[in-house]
């Protein structure tokens, strides 16, 4: 369709802060030597004087995002996943969230959508390792319309936000009535046969899917998990009640992430068929964004094909 | 300072390490030696300098101080004790599970803890956002972070130090505690940090080499800090680990071992001696 609008969230993303520095005067942005990446450059055109570049040298500016927080500033410290969530994990467990510091991770490139640099910048481990962590909050939005109110959301959030953004301009798949709340998953679709949960980039190819399924008669719910943690278990639970059978989709190694979440959930609390599409526990490599995401199955056909298998698995 | 005044910090301190001895001993754990060799630059910071208030801990124009070695909690907690931010008694609790005096600082806690630290290289991060804050409030308060010789050796700091010097953070005051000790060995053995006043002044702090156990040394180097615009100051301490507790002193094993019942008393007696000769003067 020629007139969908295709945006990143990174792009979203560097918007919202430049919206909410109008409204929050303590609000500070710091990053990594790579706010032209990130997009935080829009912010530091517009703010140059609330804007701190820390260089290549990530831990260091979860550390100084850290105090910065202590003295009442709300900070959004924006790197690529894999240097926010790999290489400063410590930092952020031990001086952001083992504190329960007011932090904002603003982590973009997240996935294998990062496209040509390959697998060392492809970071399908960030949700698994933030996920650890007690206290902290994970928003992976799916479009540029979620992303600005996930950004918003964090700002409001008293604790540490990791927000997972992507370098690939994406669908928009919500309009302007929709309500953004963090630790709501929400009905895209209501089905009787399987519900698929996605999150990020693959809730617009999970809507591929439902649409895929349909055509040969197999009837599915699809949420929207906007928010990896605090997982919403409520809905988890109606899914499994109304369709008996899960899939989960995410651009994510399968440990870890969204899939893991939602096993956990349905193993405690009532066993039914969970399948997990995802990055299937192997590194990413180069090559064109679009192309990455056929390659390593984070498509509609995949999602249907596990649909149709976790309905097969049902008692 | 006039002598009084010294004759004051220099009992305290003593006080700060019967402190010390008195947690780590009932901790069964902990790190004394480390803790000993800070006790006359916390004693001078919170009796002397800083502007806090025990009773107040949370107030927004406070001078911030950041145990960037954190191992050394049971010489932050005894100066806080003994400057009023909670009961002496309590120290006896340390690192026992129903006690707030967790094993490293944890500042949601701890009242007079400004940050959580223990995992080494962190701390001097977040004195560096802390002084960030205070620059971009106008200056409003001064930030002293304390790190140890061995802690140095985390590239973290050096991010740290790079990140001061480059943003101008002349509220900031990073003191490293010189005691030549580390778990594995004296520091030149394990992985040589030295020579440490060149390698800040090559990051671009205005460097000060004192005797960290002379008040009016600290005084002269908190002061020259102060006085020092447009770059963060660094004040690298000669320190005996282990200081005042004649067993200790100079010797690597008690950088995490704690006294048993005869150390103990040996100890405190040492330092009772010291007290009483001070108090002689």
């Amino acid at each position: 369709m020629a007139d969908v609008i295709k945006t990143a969230t990174r792009d979203a993303y560097g918007k919202a802060l430049v919206e909410l520095a109008g409204k929050n005067d303590k609000l500070i942005v710091l990053d990594a030597d790579l706010a032209a990446a990130t997009k935080t450059g829009m912010f530091k055109k517009e703010y140059p004087d609330r804007f701190y570049d820390c260089g290549i040298a990530e831990a260091n500016m979860m550390g100084v995002a850290a105090g910065l927080s202590t003295a009442g500033f709300t900070v959004f410290a924006s790197s690529f996943a894999m240097f926010a969530a790999g290489r400063a994990f410590e930092q952020v467990r031990n001086t952001i969230g083992y504190p329960h510091l007011n932090v904002k991770i603003g982590a973009t490139h997240a996935g294998i959508s990062v496209g040509e640099d390959g697998a060392s910048h492809q970071c399908c481990e960030d949700i698994g390792l933030m996920r650890t962590i007690p206290g902290m909050t994970i928003l992976n939005p799916a479009d540029d319309v979620e992303a600005r109110l996930a950004v918003f959301a964090a700002a409001e959030h008293d604790g540490p936000v990791y927000m997972r953004f992507g370098r690939l301009a994406v669908p928009r798949v919500f309009d302007e009535n929709y309500k953004f709340e963090i630790g709501k998953g929400a009905y895209l679709a209501k089905g009787t046969d399987v519900t698929i949960i996605a999150t990020g980039l693959l809730v617009e190819r999970a809507i591929a899917a439902v649409e895929l399924l349909k055509a040969e008669g197999i009837s599915a719910s699809l949420i929207n998990m906007a928010t990896i943690k605090p997982i919403d278990r409520d809905i988890i639970l109606d899914a499994v009640k109304t369709t008996g059978c899960l899939v989960t989709a995410e651009e994510h190694n399968v440990i870890g992430g969204l899939g893991s979440a939602v096993a956990e959930v349905v193993a405690e609390t009532c066993p039914a068929p969970v399948l997990r599409v995802g990055v299937e526990d192997t590194f990413g490599k180069s090559g064109p964004a679009l192309e990455l995401l056929e390659i390593f199955g984070l498509n509609a056909q995949n999602i249907a094909e596990k649909a149709k298998a976790a309905i097969a698995l049902k008692k | 300072m006039d002598k009084a005044e010294k004759k004051q910090l220099r009992l305290t301190a003593l006080r700060v390490r019967k402190g010390v001895i008195e947690s780590t001993y009932h901790a069964k754990s902990g790190h004394p030696g480390g803790s000993l060799s800070i006790a006359e630059i916390l004693t001078y910071l919170y009796f002397k300098e800083m502007n806090i208030d025990p009773k107040d801990p949370q107030k927004a124009d406070r001078d911030r101080f950041v145990l960037s070695k954190g191992h050394a909690a049971p010489a932050l907690y005894a100066t806080l004790a003994e400057r009023g931010f909670f009961p002496v008694e309590d120290l006896k609790t340390l690192r026992k599970s129903d006690s707030y005096l967790q094993g490293h600082p944890n500042m949601n806690h701890v009242p007079g803890v400004d940050m959580s630290t223990g995992s080494l290289g962190q701390g001097i991060s977040a004195a560096c956002g802390m002084a960030l804050a205070s620059k971009i409030e106008g200056d409003k308060f001064r930030v002293y972070t304390v790190l140890g010789d061995g802690e140095i050796e985390e590239g973290q700091v050096w991010e740290a130090c790079m990140f001061a010097a480059a943003k101008k953070l002349d509220t900031l005051t990073v003191i490293v505690d010189n005691n030549n000790l580390q778990i594995d060995g004296t520091v030149e053995e394990v992985n040589s940090p030295y020579p440490i006043p060149e390698k800040f002044a090559a990051f671009g702090f205005n460097v000060i080499e004192i005797d960290g156990h002379c008040f009016d040394c600290i005084e002269d180097a908190v002061n020259q800090a102060k006085a020092c615009k447009g770059k963060p100051t660094a004040i690298i301490m000669k320190t005996i680990k282990g200081k005042d507790v004649s067993y200790m002193e100079n010797q690597v094993g008690w950088h995490g071992a704690a006294p048993k019942l005869e150390q103990y008393e040996q100890a405190m007696a040492e330092l009772d001696a010291k007290i009483a000769a001070v108090e002689a003067e």
